[in-house]
């Protein structure tokens, strides 16, 4: 398992290079002289010079990559205009938040949307399945941000049951009862729509397994139906949820932008957003990259779980 | 494209969705007709007017612009701004599909790669760094939006391509010498045009809902112009005051989306030739029951009394009598065989006997199976659980397909005798250690621990009926066993079962289409055909001297070992199918001796001595065999 996972880690190398490139390309569409661009107002005579010579912005795109790539190798995100700090430092600052509320999110809408999905294919066609399929329906139609207001205003300002926004209080303890309370309406805003295409695809893998041999012999052993679902059914459809929850894991990990606005969640979205109305690319570019690195880190995860999962899968 | 139409018709919820897209999107074009008033002028004393105001049907925005004329406007450009998205999307992205797909090779491998890549990561994320380089602003919001789809667009559409590059049209076109630009649009594209066209309108609710984000988030649409999503941003602050102003553009998205939505799935499923049949829907744990009449009581005190057995399946309008009718019966340690060719009913009748058809569609409709007292049939499920495995159990056909492929055999052993024995884990495995001995796999300490993936066939269903006597059954019943076993296995299978028949006194319930399994193992075989049963009697009586014409035929089928040349008769004709019997005997029709009152009837089983019954008006004698 150990070399499974060292070769997984190994072929990681070149698609983070493939979206350093994406990203690098991205940006080198920028319209204009690049350097006036990152420092908007900052832009002095001397400032561009220095940033010139530093990211090699008067060079052609080839070595204005490299540069930038060894860079960030060594861990030089630039710096932050705007912020006058060097972005890894303000990325890793507003990571945590996000990480805490992409990270819960995602445990939420992969338990609820497995659970859905298992209990609408044991129940096709009943009450519960019509019930769960309608949910899903409204679930994966309503935008995120759409329902987050929403339930701020039902939930929060009708109901007074969670806080309204933000992910601590002004005043007061932090202590984690509180975090959870802040965290639990954006943490399901964010996780509704991933929810809805689990329990989904959850509900035809099940059905599809539900028609296999191996489900006939395990009732034919006298097996509880409970268990011929949940242990003998779930675990083979599992096969085919996985990869569709590390999709969904990046869904959600970019998402809460959305869900980091209209909850004022000090995460690294709302970051991006700000740095993109400010026009700090740098800022931009270095958050972008550092996301789309972590998402790359948990594919790896997803895949590693695959082959505990799957004993045919040769590690 | 009818049968489509009217299939998508016939799904209420699509329809629905169908409707309400229409509606929404006729309103968007008729907006500038309508007596509105201007969405952008601003009148700030008369800010937030609450909706069913005087002079604005929806109220007010926080500077006082009529929401309604807002909401049709802003829905307009929502619409227009999802579907320039997708149109772009799907024009770029299927061209770049159809360019890898029809070139392939080294072209394909090129694109493909950066197809995965951009795939690989999260397209709002993508999209954000496409505005945040091109600044903020409508047009860049639709570029963002349609270039993250592009992907999306370009896989499907290749593997299309990839398809449809390889057919004979193709080749010829290129084979006459046309080039390929001419191919690709004169041959490829009408082909792939219905996926894009589909693709299209199941991407165009996501790309509505990724401008409107963006224009939410502010790097859409800029003031005054207003899509949904910007009005949603800009009623943000006021969400808590003034809600009506947030809730308006918010519930247009949804409806928008949902309909889209559900039309979408009207039209995947209309397209899904496996929900057209049904065959999606799962079995049931134990088959239904429709059971009308009166019960059939036991004949004898046999241990397993099957009595006037129906079992068919329901498939839409049709009904297939799998079972029409079996009576059966098994005594302590005797091995019965049923034998027929596919189709004939024998697997169904067996699965029957502990509610394991599959259901739907499969519904038992008369009959009685009685085991040691019980009327299985119409058991509670409870009941008829806690006899699987426990007294009758099952060894399958394909043990690859029969065992879960995800567990180790030991695990699904230790299953097996946990169900039914409240043993502890390790005593069960140990167990488990010694059933898989008896059924002779060596190294069973070892082999415990293997998947079912790594083992060869005949090892793989050893453990199959090692897991069947895992409690001790009364009854076994084995649906051909050894049909997908080369004959070597198959015969050591055969010793296996017929070493445990003495030793453990199990009745065998014995199902195959193989004359020479059934002389070696069987004491009484049952012929069905077409659901019935034909002939039944003592295995060799049958065999030497076959009453039932169908029988003698089957055995004639039967090459014989240094029998010398012999002509090998094959049945001429089909078995009939079981939604249309014929009212007298099924086999008349391929029967060299069907006369008309074979025809004008149904023919009961009739005994015809020495514990034998046949289902024949003219049952064969032996000069005619001899001949």
């Amino acid at each position: 398992m150990t070399g499974y996972i060292l070769k997984r880690l190994v072929s990681a190398i070149p698609v983070l290079l493939g979206i350093s490139v994406i990203v690098f390309l991205i940006m080198a569409m920028i319209p204009g002289d690049p350097a006036t661009a990152i420092l908007g107002s900052y832009a002095t005579p001397e400032n561009v010079e220095k940033l010139n010579r530093d990211l090699g912005l008067d060079q052609g795109l080839v070595p204005r990559y490299f540069i930038w790539l060894g860079h960030m190798v060594q861990g030089d995100f630039g710096r932050s205009f705007a912020l006058n700090r060097p972005v890894l430092d303000e990325v890793l600052d507003r990571f945590g938040a996000t990480l805490i509320l992409a990270g819960t999110s995602f445990v939420l809408c992969s338990l609820l949307g497995v659970a859905a999905g298992v209990v609408s294919a044991a129940r096709q066609y009943g009450w519960a399945d019509k019930a769960i399929t309608f949910v899903v329906l409204v679930g994966i139609s309503i935008p995120s941000f759409f329902l987050g207001m929403m339930m701020i205003l039902i939930f929060a300002v009708q109901l007074r049951w969670f806080p309204v926004s933000g992910m601590w209080p002004i005043y007061g303890d932090r202590t984690l009862w509180v975090l959870l309370d802040h965290l639990f309406m954006p943490a399901l805003a964010l996780a509704v729509v991933a929810t809805g295409v689990i329990a989904r695809l959850a509900r035809s893998a099940m059905l599809e397994v539900l028609r296999q041999d191996f489900i006939r012999t395990a009732r034919a052993k006298g097996v509880r139906e409970g268990r011929v679902i949940w242990r003998h059914a779930l675990r083979a459809a599992m096969v085919s949820i996985i990869p569709v929850l590390g999709i969904q894991a990046g869904f959600v990990l970019s998402g809460a932008v959305y869900i980091e606005m209209v909850f004022q969640w000090p995460g690294v979205g709302r970051m991006l957003v700000d740095a993109i109305l400010k026009r700090d690319i740098l800022l931009v570019q270095g958050g972008v990259v550092f996301i789309a690195a972590c998402y790359v880190m948990f594919n790896i995860m997803v895949d590693v779980a695959q082959a505990m999962l799957d004993p045919r899968i040769k590690t | 494209m009818r049968g489509f139409l009217t299939l998508l018709a016939r799904n209420r919820l699509a329809l629905v969705g169908l409707i309400v897209i229409g509606c929404v999107a006729l309103l968007a074009l008729i907006t500038p007709l309508l007596p509105l008033a201007n969405p952008n002028v601003i009148d700030t004393p008369n800010r937030f007017q609450p909706p069913f105001s005087a002079g604005a049907v929806l109220g007010t925005d926080h500077l006082g612009r009529d929401l309604l004329s807002r909401l049709l406007w802003g829905t307009r450009l929502s619409l227009a701004m999802g579907l320039a998205a997708a149109m772009i999307a799907a024009t770029i992205g299927s061209a770049i599909g159809i360019i890898a797909g029809y070139y392939g090779g080294r072209t394909d491998n090129v694109i493909m790669r950066g197809v995965d890549m951009l795939m690989g990561f999260p397209y709002i994320l993508l999209a954000l760094a496409i505005v945040a380089a091109l600044g903020p602003g409508l047009m860049n919001a639709l570029i963002a939006v349609a270039a993250v789809n592009v992907p999306f667009f370009a896989r499907n559409i290749r593997g299309i391509t990839v398809g449809i590059a390889h057919k004979e049209f193709v080749d010829a076109a290129r084979l006459s010498g046309m080039r390929n630009r001419d191919i690709i649009l004169s041959e490829v594209l009408p082909n792939v045009l219905p996926v894009i066209v589909i693709a299209m309108s199941t991407t165009v609710g996501w790309m509505i809902l990724e401008t409107a984000g963006l224009s939410f988030l502010g790097l859409g649409s800029q003031p005054p112009q207003a899509d949904l999503g910007s009005m949603l941003g800009e009623a943000r602050s006021a969400l808590i005051t003034h809600p009506h102003t947030s809730i308006v553009p918010g519930a247009m998205i949804l409806v928008i989306v949902m309909g889209i939505n559900l039309l979408g799935d009207g039209v995947r499923d209309a397209l899904d030739p496996r929900l057209k049949s049904g065959a999606l829907s799962r079995p049931m744990p134990a088959t239904t029951v429709d059971r009308h009449g009166p019960v059939p009581t036991a004949r004898t005190d046999s241990l397993l009394d099957i009595v006037g057995l129906r079992t068919e399946f329901r498939v839409r309008d049709r009904v297939y009598k799998a079972v029409g009718g079996v009576d059966l019966h098994v005594e302590q340690g005797e091995c019965l065989g049923i034998i027929g060719e596919s189709g004939s009913g024998k697997s169904v009748t067996a699965l029957s006997v502990m509610g394991l058809v599959a259901s739907p569609p499969g519904v038992i409709t008369g009959g009685a199976v009685h085991f040691d007292g019980t009327d299985l049939i119409g058991a509670p499920y409870e009941v008829l659980r806690a006899l699987r495995g426990r007294r009758v159990a099952y060894i399958f056909q394909d043990p690859l397909a029969t065992l879960h492929p995800l567990y180790k055999v030991g695990d699904q052993l230790i299953e097996a005798i946990q169900t039914h024995d409240p043993l502890s884990k390790e005593a069960a495995r140990i167990r488990a250690i010694d059933l898989l001995k008896s059924v002779r796999i060596p190294n069973a300490e070892s082999r415990i621990d293997s998947y079912p993936y790594e083992m060869s066939g005949g090892m793989r269903q050893r453990v199959g009926i090692a897991m069947a006597l895992a409690n001790d059954p009364d009854v076994i019943i084995a649906d051909e066993p050894t049909t997908a076993l080369d004959v070597t296995v198959q015969a050591q299978i055969l010793s296996v079962l017929s070493d445990l028949r003495r030793e453990r006194g199990l009745a065998i319930i014995f199902i195959t289409h193989d004359f020479g399994v059934v002389g070696q193992l069987c004491d009484r075989v049952a012929v069905m055909y077409a659901g019935q049963i034909v002939e039944e009697g003592p295995t060799e009586a049958v065999l030497r001297n076959p009453h039932h014409p169908y029988t003698s035929r089957l055995i004639d089928c039967v090459p014989t070992l240094g029998g010398g040349q012999r002509k090998l008769a094959a049945i001429p004709g089909l078995p009939p199918v079981v939604d249309r019997l014929p009212v007298g005997c099924a086999f008349a029709e391929r029967c060299d001796k069907a006369d008309p009152t074979c025809r004008a009837d149904a023919i009961a089983l009739m005994p015809t001595g020495a514990g034998r019954k046949t289902r024949c008006l003219f049952p064969e004698t032996k000069q005619e065999r001899i001949v």
